[in-house]
């Protein structure tokens, strides 16, 4: 669904960035180079099948200096952190924390990223928990539906869900909305 | 049945808990006051961030996790339901805990000193050391004759930050065969559910969750026991098998083997209604 044409792929030298690993590193806190590229994350990975780069071929990525390929690869967005990945590593790696940290600077540096409606998806939950310092999932929904235009696909679904009362109406807010005003103010993600 | 004494407790319900999984909250509610632990909510609690807060701005994600820190009162535990919450808070706790800087930098925000000896409780944290068979009405094992698989998704993984936390593996099979539940064996006890994908990507998330529900069938069991809100809300709203077994909230079956009746106000929020099997096997009316 998502793969990308692997086959003639070669390395091209003059693309990378030695600075990329660093910055990766940096933001993550993790040492990737320990990775033994066992593939025990990729086997271990739910979603193996639909990402463009397995878990390990990601930190490849990351390790070789190939920035362009990993930020707008699409990968990065498919992990959904359950650390599945980072428990089976023999080696210790946080995974999740890489990916996360490629992610943020994929939206940093304005790349093109490789899951837009993934990444819609997020900014739509932090808008609400912005606005009441919770998340608000029937607004979430309608929004993200709004940004894809894709309204019938759940339609049964959101339906569902209200008549079992599962999606509240109105949101339910944080009191004291100054804490999470103050918490929002200095942020660029939303 | 014993009386004790009823114990303190903060509560951080966190956003499922609150909203789309309120059977959950309230079966876990009354468990709880049964066994003699008051839960108290966390006053004016926010949102943990969740996964994505720390996927694209990761000080958005620890600001969030950390308000809801200074605001536990420093003299009781925080108890913590939802997997991912408690990582969320976990995790800050431990920043807090080894990072001065950052915690001086919180301290000064907040306005108050950090307890950092604060405990954060996962419920199974709780019930580890219990036996729970004291509480039911006459000692009466009420869950005789379910047969059901566990299904942890991901609450058995953790980041390398945390790998000196608690393994939970087996506990919810250990609690429901006390009351006598017969737990099956299965290959899908932790995989995750896909998460935040079911609304992003379904077309990824419903051959997966399907997979897991045909492997429960294919067990024989009666049952999925979750005690997970986000795994619960994806295995029901992403199966498209045509009969499929029910997904039940650990706390649900919990507060139904201690002799709780107010299942009406539970069962009926679920999109696969458990009251027939239930009712077949004699444990609900």
């Amino acid at each position: 669904m998502h793969k990308k044409k692997l086959t003639n792929a070669i390395i091209d030298l003059n693309q990378r960035d030695l600075k990329f690993a660093k910055e990766v590193k940096r933001r993550s806190g993790v040492d990737f180079n320990a990775c033994l590229h066992c593939h025990t994350c990729a086997g271990g990975c739910q979603f193996s099948e639909v990402m463009d780069y397995m878990p390990n071929r990601i930190i490849r990525l990351v390790q070789l200096g190939l920035k362009q390929e990993a930020l707008t690869c699409s990968s990065i967005w498919i992990c959904v952190s359950c650390n599945t990945c980072s428990i089976q590593c023999p080696m210790g790696i946080d995974i999740s924390a890489v990916t996360d940290a490629i992610c943020q600077i994929a939206i940093d540096e304005k790349a093109d990223v490789g899951e837009p409606e993934i990444l819609k998806f997020h900014e739509e939950v932090l808008k609400t928990i912005k606005r009441y310092g919770r998340t608000h999932k029937l607004e979430i929904m309608l929004r993200y539906k709004f940004y894809t235009h894709d309204w019938f696909r759940d339609m049964g679904v959101g339906l569902k869900m209200l008549a079992k009362h599962k999606l509240d109406i109105l949101p339910s807010r944080v009191n004291h909305m100054m804490d999470i005003k103050n918490i929002f103010s200095q942020k660029k993600a939303v | 049945m014993h009386r004790i004494k009823s114990f303190d407790i903060s509560y951080y319900p966190g956003c499922s808990m609150a909203t789309t999984a309120q059977e959950s909250n309230l079966s876990l509610l009354e468990m709880f006051n049964k066994i003699g632990f008051n839960l108290i909510e966390l006053e004016d609690w926010n949102c943990c961030g969740s996964t994505s807060a720390h996927s694209i701005d990761s000080e958005l994600a620890l600001d969030l996790a950390v308000r809801n820190l200074f605001l536990a009162p420093p003299d009781r535990p925080l108890l913590v339901a939802c997997p991912n919450c408690i990582l969320r808070l976990r995790y800050a706790h431990l920043v807090l805990k080894k990072n001065e800087l950052k915690r001086r930098k919180y301290e000064n925000e907040w306005g108050t000193s950090y307890n950092t000896d604060l405990n954060i409780l996962h419920f199974f944290d709780l019930l580890e050391n219990i036996n729970l068979l004291h509480f039911s009405d006459k000692g009466i094992k009420k869950l005789q004759g379910l047969r059901f698989v566990s299904y942890y998704g991901c609450m058995l993984s953790r980041p390398n930050a945390l790998q000196y936390e608690k393994d939970y593996y087996g506990l919810m099979e250990k609690i429901l065969r006390s009351l006598g539940g017969e737990a099956l064996s299965w290959p899908f006890k932790s995989r995750c559910c896909g998460t935040f994908l079911s609304v992003a990507k379904p077309d990824i998330i419903t051959p997966i969750v399907n997979k897991i529900i045909q492997g429960a069938m294919d067990a024989g069991a009666d049952c999925i026991v979750t005690a997970c809100a986000m795994c619960h809300l994806n295995l029901e709203v992403r199966c498209s098998l045509k009969n499929p077994v029910p997904t039940i909230h650990f706390s649900e079956l919990l507060s139904l083997a201690l002799g709780d009746s107010k299942y009406e106000s539970w069962f009926p929020r679920h999109l696969v209604d458990p009251r027939p099997m239930l009712k077949s096997k004699g444990l609900i009316r």
